[in-house]
This record gives C-alpha cells, sequence and structure tokens, in this order.
C-alpha cells in the first residue's frame, strides 16, 4: 500500500490518524474521568474505616467493612424491603393498568376514544407532584375515614403513585399495541376467543417488552420520588430510601457519611446492574415519552 | 375476567353437532368468570368497609364518592355493555381521585386562608376551641376514677351513686353493670376492659400523660362536659368555658360574658378585637394570588425565585443537550474501536439513581471536608454551596452530570437513524463536513429531539429532587422572612411554604403558586408540541 501511493508514508498516516480518531480516545478517557470520579469516590468513601466526611478526600486510604456493618444498626433495610414494596406494587398496577387501558384505546372504536386520548395527553402534562398540597390534604380527610388510606401509610403512597400511572404510561403502550396486527386478535376472536382470552393470552405475551420498560420506569419513578413519600410517610420505619437517606445527610452530614456511602452502594448496585443490562429497551422507553434527565 | 354468561342459551334448543358429547357442549361459568366474581367480591367487600367507616366518622363527601364508584364499578363489571370501559376503569379511577380531583382540589384552596390558624372546617374550629377551654366545673363532685383499657384505647370508669360508668373518649359514658368494684369504691374488673394497674401508671410517664390529657364525654351532647382527671385516682365534670351558638354563629365566654362572633376571615372575634386562636377555613378570592405580587415579603424573592427556575431549566437542558450532542458526534464513528465500551462508561451517571447524586454531591462540595476542595483546589475554602452564585453554578454542573447521558444516548440513536441517503447525496452535491452538519443533520436531530427537549424542560421545572438534596434552596435570602433562597426554583418555594414538612403552614398560598405552575408548564408543553408539529411538516 505504501508503495503504491507514494505520497502516504507510515508518519503522515498516523498523523491523519491521529487527527481523525486518534485524538478521540484520550478525551474518551477524559469523560470517563468526569463520569466515573464520584462514583469512585462514593465507592472509597463507603470503604473507609471512620465514617466521617472528613478524610473521605485520600482515596482508598483505608479499606474496612465498618460502614457495611453498621448499616446493619439502621433502619436501611427496611427502608430497602419498603421500597422494593412500594415501587414493585406500583410497577405492577402501572403496567396492569396501563396496558388494559392501552389495549381498549387500541382494539375498541367507542365514542368518546379520541376526546379521552387527547385528554389524557394533556392531563399527563401536570405532573402530579405539583399538587402535592392537595394531595396531603386528601389523604388527611381519607386518613379520618380508614388510617389504611392515611397519612404515613404505604398504601395511600401507592394509590397516589398509580393516580399518575395512566397518563405517564398509556402513550408507550399504545404506540406498541398498534403496532401488533390486528389480524392476529380477529383470527382468534373468530375461534371463539373472548375479549379477555384475547386481551390476556393474545396481547400480553406480544407486548411483553414494553411491559417491561413500562414497569421498570414505573420503578424507578418510584425509588428516585422524593416530594411525596417524604409527606405521606411520616414514621422512621416506613420510609422509602429517598426519605431515609436524604435524612442522613441532611441531619449530620459529616457524621452519617459513611453510612449514606455505604448505603448508596448498595442501593445502586442493583439499578447499576439492572439499567445497563437492559440499556437498550430503558433507551428505547425513554426516547418514546417519559423522561429521566 | 373472562365474561360467559351465557351459558342458559347454549344448553338448550340447540342441536348438538354430530359425534360431539353433550357435556361438552355446556360452557358455564368459567374459571374467568369465578375469578372475576372473587375480584368483585373483594372491590365490593372494600367499597362497602369504606362506606361504613365515612359513615361513622360523618364525612359524607367521601360516602358519596365511595357509593358511586361502588355503584358504576359493579354496573361496568356485570352489564354486557361499556365493554371498553371494562379496561379503562381501573386506571381512570385512580386518575380521577389522585390526580383529577388533587388538580382540581388544589384549585379550590388556592382560594382559601388554608393552613396555620385556619386548618380545617368550622365545625371542627368550634370543637377544637370547646375542648381547649374547659375548666373544671366547680359545682363537680369528685368521682371515684380508674383507668381501663382496650388493646391501645384508653378510658376511664368511674363510680357515680354506686353504679359503674364507662366510657372511652370515642364512646361517652355509658352503665357497665357487670363491674366488680371493692370496698375503697374502686372498679377491679370489668367486661371488655382491663383494668389499669396503680402501679403500670406510676411507671409509665408517656401512659400518665396519655391519662391527663384525655376526656371522656359525659354524653353525646358537648355541652355536658366531660370526664377529665388530673392524677388518674379521682375525677371531675369538666365544661367549657365556652358556649357555642349554632344559630347566632357566636361563641360566648360563660365566666367573662364576652362574645365572640364570625368575621368573613374565618375566625371568632370579640368586639374588641381579640381573637380566638383557632379558626377554619374560608374563601377568600384572590388573594393569595395577588399576594404572591404585591407582599413585600414574597413578591421579589418570588420573582427571583421564577427568574431562575426557568434559567436552571433552560441552561441545564441546553448544556447537557450540547455536551451529549457533541460526544455523541465525535463516538459515533465507525472507526473508533470498542464504541459500546465507551458507551457503556458514559452513561454511568446516568445509571446512578438521582437522588444519591444530589446527596453525593452535597458530600463532595462540603466546603471544609468535601473531596472537591481539598483535591482539586488545594485544600482552599471555596463555599461551593452557601455563595448564591456558586450555588447555582454547582447545581447546574451537578445537573449537567447527570443529565448529559440521556442527551448523548439521545442524540446517538438519533444520528444512527439520520437516513443516509441524504448524508450521501449532500456529500455528492459537494457539502463539506461542516456544511453537512449545519445543514444536514442538525435540522433532523433537532426535528426528532425536540419533544424530548421539552419534555426535559418541563421535567427540570419541577426537578425538586436536585434542588432539595444539593442545597434545600440555600443560601437563604436575607430581605425576607419567607423560607426562601436563592436556589429555590418555584417546587421547592412551594414545598417551602406550604409547611407540609413542619414550619408554618400555608396552603392557600402554596396551592396559587401550584396552579402557576401549572399554567406555565402545560402553557409550555402545549406551545411546544405545536411548534414541533409544525417542524416536523416541513420535512
Amino acid at each position: 500500500m505504501a508503495i503504491s501511493r507514494a505520497t502516504k508514508t507510515p508518519a503522515t498516516r498516523l498523523s491523519r490518524w491521529w487527527a481523525e480518531v486518534g485524538w478521540k480516545y484520550p478525551l474518551a478517557l477524559l469523560v470517563f474521568f468526569y463520569a466515573a470520579s464520584p462514583l469512585v469516590y462514593v465507592v472509597s468513601a463507603s470503604l473507609a474505616q471512620r465514617g466521617t466526611l472528613a478524610g473521605t478526600a485520600r482515596l482508598f486510604a483505608s479499606i474496612s467493612p465498618n460502614n457495611y456493618e453498621n448499616l446493619n444498626n439502621t433502619a436501611f433495610w427496611s427502608w430497602v424491603v419498603n421500597t422494593l414494596i412500594i415501587g414493585g406494587s406500583t410497577a405492577f398496577g402501572a403496567v396492569l393498568m396501563g396496558a388494559a387501558a392501552a389495549y381498549a384505546f387500541s382494539r375498541f372504536r367507542f365514542r368518546g376514544r379520541r376526546t379521552s386520548l387527547t385528554s389524557l395527553l394533556i392531563i399527563q402534562m401536570f405532573p402530579q407532584t405539583v399538587a402535592f398540597v392537595a394531595v396531603f390534604l386528601l389523604l388527611i380527610s381519607l386518613g379520618r375515614v380508614t388510617p389504611l388510606l392515611g397519612i404515613n401509610s404505604t398504601v395511600a403512597l401507592i394509590c397516589v403513585y398509580l393516580g399518575g400511572a395512566l397518563g405517564a404510561n398509556t402513550f408507550l403502550m399504545f404506540g406498541f399495541f398498534n403496532s401488533i396486527p390486528k389480524e392476529i386478535d380477529e383470527s382468534a376472536k373468530i375461534d371463539g376467543a373472548t375479549h379477555a382470552q384475547i386481551f390476556w393470552k393474545i396481547i400480553m405475551p406480544l407486548v411483553t417488552p414494553v411491559l417491561a420498560v413500562v414497569g421498570l420506569l414505573a420503578f424507578i419513578g418510584v425509588f428516585g420520588d422524593f416530594i411525596l413519600a417524604r409527606i405521606i410517610l411520616t414514621s422512621e420505619h416506613n420510609w422509602t430510601l429517598a426519605v431515609g437517606m436524604y435524612q442522613w445527610v441532611s441531619a449530620e452530614l459529616s457524621a452519617n457519611w459513611g453510612l449514606f456511602a455505604a448505603g448508596a452502594v448498595v442501593a445502586s448496585l442493583p439499578v447499576l446492574v439492572l439499567f445497563l443490562a437492559l440499556q437498550k429497551y430503558i433507551v428505547g422507553g425513554l426516547t418514546a415519552g417519559s423522561v429521566k434527565g | 375476567m373472562s365474561v360467559r354468561p351465557s351459558h342458559a342459551t347454549t344448553g338448550a334448543g340447540r342441536p348438538s353437532p354430530a359425534g360431539e358429547p353433550h357435556s361438552r357442549q355446556w360452557r358455564g361459568l368459567g374459571i374467568g368468570f369465578l375469578i372475576k366474581l372473587l375480584l368483585m367480591g373483594i372491590v365490593n367487600a372494600l367499597g362497602v368497609a369504606v362506606v361504613l367507616a365515612a359513615w361513622a366518622s360523618e364525612s359524607w363527601a367521601i360516602l358519596g364518592a365511595m357509593v358511586v364508584i361502588v355503584v358504576v364499578v359493579d354496573w361496568i363489571y356485570f352489564s354486557k355493555r361499556a365493554l371498553p370501559l371494562k379496561y379503562l376503569t381501573p386506571g381512570l379511577i385512580f386518575l380521577a381521585i389522585f390526580q383529577l380531583f388533587t388538580m382540581a382540589y388544589t384549585g379550590y384552596v388556592a382560594f382559601t386562608n388554608y393552613g396555620t390558624g385556619h386548618a380545617g372546617s368550622q365545625t371542627q374550629a368550634v370543637d377544637a376551641l370547646l375542648i381547649q377551654n374547659e375548666r373544671r366545673l366547680e359545682t363537680s363532685p369528685s368521682f371515684v376514677l380508674s383507668i381501663v383499657r382496650d388493646g391501645d384505647e384508653l378510658g376511664f370508669a368511674i363510680v357515680v351513686d354506686g353504679a359503674v360508668r364507662v366510657g372511652s373518649p370515642e364512646s361517652p359514658l355509658t352503665e357497665a353493670p357487670d363491674a366488680e368494684v371493692d370496698q375503697a369504691g374502686r372498679v377491679v374488673s370489668l367486661p371488655d376492659w382491663e383494668v389499669v394497674s396503680r402501679a403500670e401508671l406510676l411507671s409509665d410517664r408517656g401512659l400518665q400523660q396519655a391519662v391527663v390529657d384525655l376526656r371522656v364525654p359525659v354524653s353525646d351532647e358537648p355541652e355536658d362536659g366531660s370526664i377529665r382527671t388530673r392524677e388518674g385516682s379521682t375525677g371531675a365534670i369538666y365544661r367549657s368555658v365556652l358556649e357555642w351558638d349554632p344559630d347566632a354563629q357566636t361563641m360566648t365566654n360563660v365566666d367573662t360574658g364576652t362574645v365572640y362572633s364570625v368575621t368573613d376571615r374565618g375566625r371568632f372575634e370579640a368586639p374588641d378585637g381579640t381573637q380566638l386562636p383557632v379558626g377554619w377555613y374560608v374563601t377568600v378570592g384572590f388573594e393569595n394570588f395577588t399576594r404572591a405580587v404585591t407582599d413585600s415579603n414574597y413578591s421579589t424573592p418570588l420573582l427571583r425565585v421564577a427568574g431562575w427556575t426557568f434559567a436552571f431549566a433552560i441552561l441545564t437542558v441546553l448544556s447537557s443537550f450540547i455536551l451529549g450532542l457533541i460526544l455523541a458526534i465525535v463516538y459515533n464513528d465507525p472507526r473508533v474501536r470498542g464504541r459500546k465500551f465507551i458507551r457503556t462508561l458514559f452513561i454511568l451517571p446516568y445509571a446512578f439513581p438521582a437522588f444519591m447524586s444530589g446527596l453525593l454531591w452535597r458530600g463532595m462540595l462540603n466546603p471544609e471536608y468535601g473531596i472537591i476542595n481539598e483535591f482539586f483546589f488545594m485544600d482552599a475554602y471555596i463555599p461551593w454551596l452557601s455563595d448564591p452564585w456558586l450555588a447555582k453554578f454547582a447545581i447546574l454542573y451537578v445537573n449537567l452530570w447527570l443529565s448529559y447521558p440521556y442527551w448523548f444516548l439521545v442524540c446517538t440513536g438519533a444520528l444512527q437513524a439520520l437516513p443516509t441517503e441524504t448524508m450521501e447525496a449532500a456529500r455528492i452535491d459537494g457539502a463539506g463536513r461542516w456544511r453537512t452538519f449545519r445543514s444536514v443533520t442538525m435540522p433532523l436531530i433537532t426535528v426528532s429531539t425536540a419533544p424530548l427537549a421539552i419534555a426535559s424542560f418541563a421535567f427540570n421545572f419541577n426537578n425538586f429532587t436536585l434542588i432539595y438534596f444539593l442545597t434545600e434552596g440555600r443560601p437563604r435570602f436575607t430581605d425576607t422572612s419567607a423560607p426562601l433562597g436563592h436556589t429555590d426554583i418555584l417546587i421547592s418555594a412551594i414545598y417551602q411554604i406550604s409547611g407540609v414538612a413542619g414550619g408554618r403552614a400555608d396552603y392557600g398560598l402554596a396551592s396559587a403558586l401550584s396552579i402557576i405552575v401549572f399554567i406555565v408548564v402545560g402553557a409550555i408543553s402545549a406551545l411546544a408540541f405545536r411548534q414541533t408539529r409544525k417542524l416536523e411538516e416541513m420535512n
């Protein structure tokens, strides 16, 4: 090659490679440093022997499981369980209700269908969290009737989250449901299947990917929500991770730092793994509708 | 939820096809129907339970709503019509209660003075005032009193003229004929109640306080007063010094004779201007809105908060979009090896839970011990989170770290979806790299990412978690008594003003601000969606 094109010596090819492609590797390293250094730091802080903020600037100066062991002396694990229960139930409910609604909009033609779709589109523009004062007052009134739906009830919080489920998820699913050919359920109908059988046995298995995405997004939403969980869950053993860990850091930042770091590592590891593994689906889901950042 | 209630028609009258046994033909109540019946049973049972509880606590609005819900649900699932509704109803109910109603209720509260000092209905305020002003009746005899317990509920048992009467705060005194009384006239045992021993009372301070606070109504009429005790062994009748006249809408202090009448602000006021401490909420028109713009305590801070909210949302979307786009263009290059690996590393911040990032950076930016100052600024004391401008910068920086991966992913996707023919056509027409980028790539990417940018703007407009976890809105404004700060955005300002997390509550003003946020977000979304539709039509 070098002989046939005399003008291109290996040296100029290399410099051209540098100008075109090569510089991208050092840049990637720089970006990686920007992206990952806080995460490296939190791992280091969680392994520090002392649990204070002071002294954590020297990375990996000491390695000890102290902070992780100390988590057992706090309510951390019950917060994890609460978060899983609340997130899991919300995700399950949101998936079921969203899928049912999307099925109705996609497969039935009824009066008011377009109007309902448009209204949903408008309603979902208004974030539920902005109305948190009204949510708070509503739950106080409901709590007088039954404590199960009042302040400091996990069930009440799940119900509040489910209130936002239909608006957020229906459109994502609606598009996906429409992409499944109607001929499939028509042939099933001819074979004698009821609408319920078509929904549960034919459509649902076909839309599993979007169910997974919606469930995951709902879970992440609950996992990251602070404002509603904070005002609804009042007693410490009912808190979610976001509320509890905020309390650690806001109450006495420098003293609880080790606990926070250890808790953050424990709680974010599964999320991190799940997220990276399901990258493709999540990105697809994000671009189709809801947004995190 | 299979519905096949048509067994009556299939059984008789239809000739069976040859070769098929008769029994095969009967399709009665399938498993689906049974499941549906079971679910509807549960729903109805829960509904009736709520209705009964609402009846007991006299919450008529909730009772009415619940009855409507149960009836509508039963009609939808047991009638053969309304097929789409069978699928829509569960979601719609939650949507109606916890989103539509709360939005409407926000609208209502915005026009009231609901908050500290006006924290309930008039009936509740009257009850609270009557209880607060209870004094021992001078003519009341002293009763021998025992403390009784049923689970968590405490009550009193007293001996009146040799007969035992027992009651709790929830249920007024009634005769308890089966009670056993010892020689001192003290109740020893009681059906349904456990008598609390004197020793236990003396050893448990929490119990003592609960007993001193306990009031057991003498009868269903609040005017008859209630039994209270100071020390747990004798009780007396206490009656409120205030007297409530529902017809005249006045409170009269029986001791002093002062008459308090209702004001249109939801208070009881005496002719000399003194007010009773508990009020109720009333509608006040647009007062909350005018207060937000004219009250000097709120107007300037809120204006600055609103300005920062817009600046924050716009700058954060812009900065993360630009960084994400640049990285996407740079690394969407088939000649770079290990692109998948590089991409995974780049999106790490996005995979880390957002609320933890806020807290993590809060520690890292700590001026004294934080790693940022110690590591990058040679131990200098830089008040990242307590200087107004540095705090704003820090918030933008942290949010850039949090959200550029999102735009990196989105832009990479958009770049890969660009039609190759268009790019080729541009090249054949002699367009250079910059020209192609400016005239082909950018417009196409803008169209496909604009809706996401709007959504991201709307999200960050209400990005409470980031602000609250990083700075809590601090540093505080020094020129106002309102609990607001330089880095507060509207939603965190609403949170502070509402007082839901403690402090002085002002639900009215908070709701008025919520309405403003609703309008802003709604208007921007509507405008922007229209704009994107136009953009799409152009291409």
